[in-house]
């Protein structure tokens, strides 16, 4: 990817987590917006986790929050790394095993996502 | 770790000081760190939210692992590193986009730093970054959830 690509997908997804990230800490602290968390108790509470586990909206939002945290996150790490002046050859596998790591936990993550939803259903 | 290679390049010692550039020099060395927390914080939290794959007992055991004092102090402190990496970081676009910069002049000596025309931003991010955070203490402290 051009460097260029990669810093405006960078901005972009900033953006993005400014949002998802906005709305995961109303969901979580603000009780007072209860409509993803119908059961009474901690929004911690298993009844709670489960019937946000089982919302599409959630479910979806959380992944595409999750591959943007890795992508921006992984972006400025790769970005304050090189300015450190490492060699080419450096650069170019720091950036593939950056590519590697993230790509396992984006899987990671969208599993945990897709399995917790498809637990609830088995329940 | 400096580099022979440019006589000007500090490595990680140039990020410690400011020098001439004022607050906003010190406010990218803040930004660099709290980016690096919150990566460290978010991929322990990948983890740690991935325990509900396994079922309500597993939750319930990481839950009471997660209710001590120390996590919601840490909790506090993730939610300080977001509210100013987040604010500062919409700064940031505004300047990259040309906003709140001023209007570009003519190199005419004496010539006029345009950080002197940045700095309402700054002040402006930093006031609602303390109101974030007295607002988010008083939730994770004081708040019912």
């Amino acid at each position: 990817m051009r460097e260029t690509a990669y810093w405006t997908w960078f901005i972009i997804a900033g953006i993005v987590i400014l949002v998802i990230a906005g709305l995961h800490m109303v969901v979580m602290h603000l009780p007072m917006f209860g409509v993803f968390n119908p059961e009474s108790g901690a929004v911690t509470d298993w009844g709670n986790v489960a019937f946000r586990s089982q919302n599409q909206f959630l479910a979806f939002t959380y992944i595409i929050l999750l591959g943007a945290v890795l992508f921006h996150g992984f972006y400025g790490l790769r970005t304050i790394v090189f300015e450190l002046g490492p060699k080419k050859s450096f650069q170019d596998g720091f950036t593939v095993i950056l590519w590697i790591v993230g790509l396992v936990l984006f899987g990671i993550g969208t599993y945990a996502a897709i399995a917790a939803k498809a637990l609830e259903t088995a329940l | 770790m400096a580099n022979k290679q440019f006589d000007n390049h500090l490595g990680i010692v140039g990020w410690l000081g400011g020098g001439r550039w004022g607050v906003e020099r010190y406010l990218y060395i803040l930004h660099r760190l709290t980016g690096l927390g919150l990566l460290l914080f978010f991929l322990m939290h990948i983890f740690a939210s991935s325990v509900r794959m396994y079922g309500p007992e597993s939750w319930g055991v990481a839950m009471a692992i997660l209710k001590n004092p120390v996590f919601k102090l840490g909790e506090f402190c993730v939610f300080v590193i977001f509210a100013f990496h987040a604010l500062n970081g919409i700064r940031l676009i505004f300047i990259e986009l040309g906003l709140a910069v001023g209007r570009a002049e003519e190199p005419i000596y004496p010539y006029k730093s345009s950080l002197n025309n940045q700095r309402p931003l700054m002040v402006v991010a930093m006031v609602l970054v303390a109101i974030l955070i007295i607002a988010g203490g008083y939730n994770t402290f004081f708040g019912s959830h």
